[in-house]
């Protein structure tokens, strides 16, 4: 009993670093490249057609492709990475090129709620297409942005959860191996409820933060 | 002064519209000059195209006799510093105070703390909102809102202020205060100030000279009580018919 608590503490520990390392890294990808997503659209601060479409299609394909399937493909380069391809760590190399894309729309999403009157007003006042980024769009949707990044990293722990299907550590690979391989159906429970908890909790403080820090509700 | 030359704007959508035509309009400096028409008649357009928003098809727009689309870099930076915009959605930072919203334009020409502190503090007494200064937009009325926008406009002392439909969202009352207001600007700050409005009130009350522009064209410009009084066109017709 004390050896499955250990086993479940270490679980649940693995699949936050994953998930969090993963979120980190994702959005200092995916951060700039919504930006750069948004700034090229044929309405944005920068248009120009050709680089708009490349991204675009650069994301779409990167959110096609099943994730299993990603973490198989990326083998060599996460050997490359890290080293080896089992662990929590070496998991966090397709969950971050997974979640890049994706952080690459939610911000997206999030900068294209900005009132684009917002934006005339300041480029009338001299702003450069920089300081509009800067002191604009990205301030304006703070809110957006993090509500953006509650969702993926909900969407992290589901993904973590999926790699554990090859070892990569945390609570999918107990439940995977308790549940699916050995057929204790407790065990898979109670790693359920343990995701369960660590999503409620996230969201929840996701949620308040993301209220604080609004200053259009009051 | 603000010449407007033979100024025309199309829009390539699925079919031609024809925004502005060759339109002519001048203003003199201390003018407060409206520029009236119904929905769709283009003067939104126009004062886009003045504002560097839209660039015209054909024509040009001076203003102190320079071509303003000729203008790069610093120039047309110091232009823009010449020129408040005031919008009628306000289009406030909504998650910027109201100080920091004044603040805005200055940050931009990177001025000093202190001087943008002070200047800061000179706009909202300007405006009469100095007790609201750590307060956000949202907790402000619509007058208030407007107030601040051109608080923000006057920061970098602006020579014209443009304002586009300032009092279109605003009840009667909040209205002849921000006209007040803008009076107030143009007397004591000596701003030339074009208003772009479909209210032939606010034209009445604080306009020198008045523009009727329809369907893309000025139809008749002139002293305000000229017009008011002995209306030529059908279309200056039609809105002072409209009044009563």
């Amino acid at each position: 009993m004390i050896e499955n608590l250990d086993m479940l503490l270490n679980g649940t520990l693995e699949t936050l670093y994953m998930s969090l390392t993963s979120v980190v890294f994702a959005y200092l990808l995916g951060l700039p490249l919504g930006v750069l997503v948004v700034s090229t659209a044929p309405h944005g601060i920068h248009p120009s057609r050709r680089l708009h479409t490349i991204l675009g299609w650069i994301i779409d394909i990167g959110r096609s492709i099943p994730f299993i399937i990603l973490i198989v493909d990326l083998f060599p380069l996460t050997r490359a990475i890290v080293g080896k391809i089992i662990g929590p760590t070496a998991a966090v190399v397709p969950l971050v090129v997974a979640a890049t894309p994706f952080v690459a729309r939610m911000v997206e999403t999030s900068l294209e709620e900005v009132d684009q009157g917002v934006v005339e007003a300041a480029r009338t006042m001299g702003a450069t297409g920089w300081e509009i980024i800067c002191k604009v769009l990205l301030p304006e949707s703070v809110p957006s942005l993090l509500r953006g990044m509650s969702i993926t990293t909900i969407t992290l722990i589901g993904y973590s959860a999926m790699a554990g299907a090859i070892g990569s550590g945390g609570l999918g690979d107990i439940a995977i191996r308790y549940g699916m391989h050995r057929y204790d159906g407790a065990m898979m429970n109670i790693t359920l409820v343990l995701i369960i908890v660590i999503v409620a909790v996230i969201q929840l403080g996701f949620n308040r933060t993301a209220a604080r820090v609004d200053r259009r509700l009051r | 002064m603000i010449e407007i030359k033979n100024l025309s704007k199309h829009f390539d959508s699925a079919s031609r519209v024809d925004a502005l035509q060759n339109v002519n309009l001048t203003v003199e400096d201390g003018d407060i000059c409206g520029i009236i028409g119904m929905s769709g008649a283009g003067k939104s357009t126009l004062l886009r195209c003045i504002s560097m928003l839209e660039t015209p098809t054909e024509g040009s727009i001076e203003i102190d006799g320079k071509d303003i689309f000729s203008l790069k870099g610093r120039e047309l930076l110091e232009l823009r510093r010449q020129m408040g915009v005031v919008f009628q959605g306000y289009n406030l930072l909504m998650q910027r105070t109201i100080y920091k919203n004044i603040a805005f334009p200055l940050e931009l020409v990177k001025t000093p703390k202190q001087e943008l502190e002070k200047r800061v503090g000179e706009l909202l007494e300007l405006v009469g909102l100095s007790d609201k200064a750590q307060m956000y937009p949202a907790q402000l009325s619509g007058g208030q809102r407007q107030r601040v926008a051109i608080a923000r406009a006057l920061a970098s002392n602006p020579k014209v202020l443009l304002c586009d439909e300032p009092t279109s969202a605003l009840d009667p009352l909040t209205t002849r205060s921000i006209l007040k207001l803008l009076q107030q600007i143009n007397r004591t700050l000596g701003v030339t100030i074009l208003i772009i409005t479909h209210e032939i009130g606010v034209v009445r009350s604080i306009c020198n000279r008045v523009a009727v522009i329809e369907a893309g064209s000025i139809a008749e410009q002139g002293k305000t009580e000229q017009v008011f009084a002995n209306p030529q066109s059908q279309a200056a017709k039609q809105l002072l018919d409209t009044a009563f």
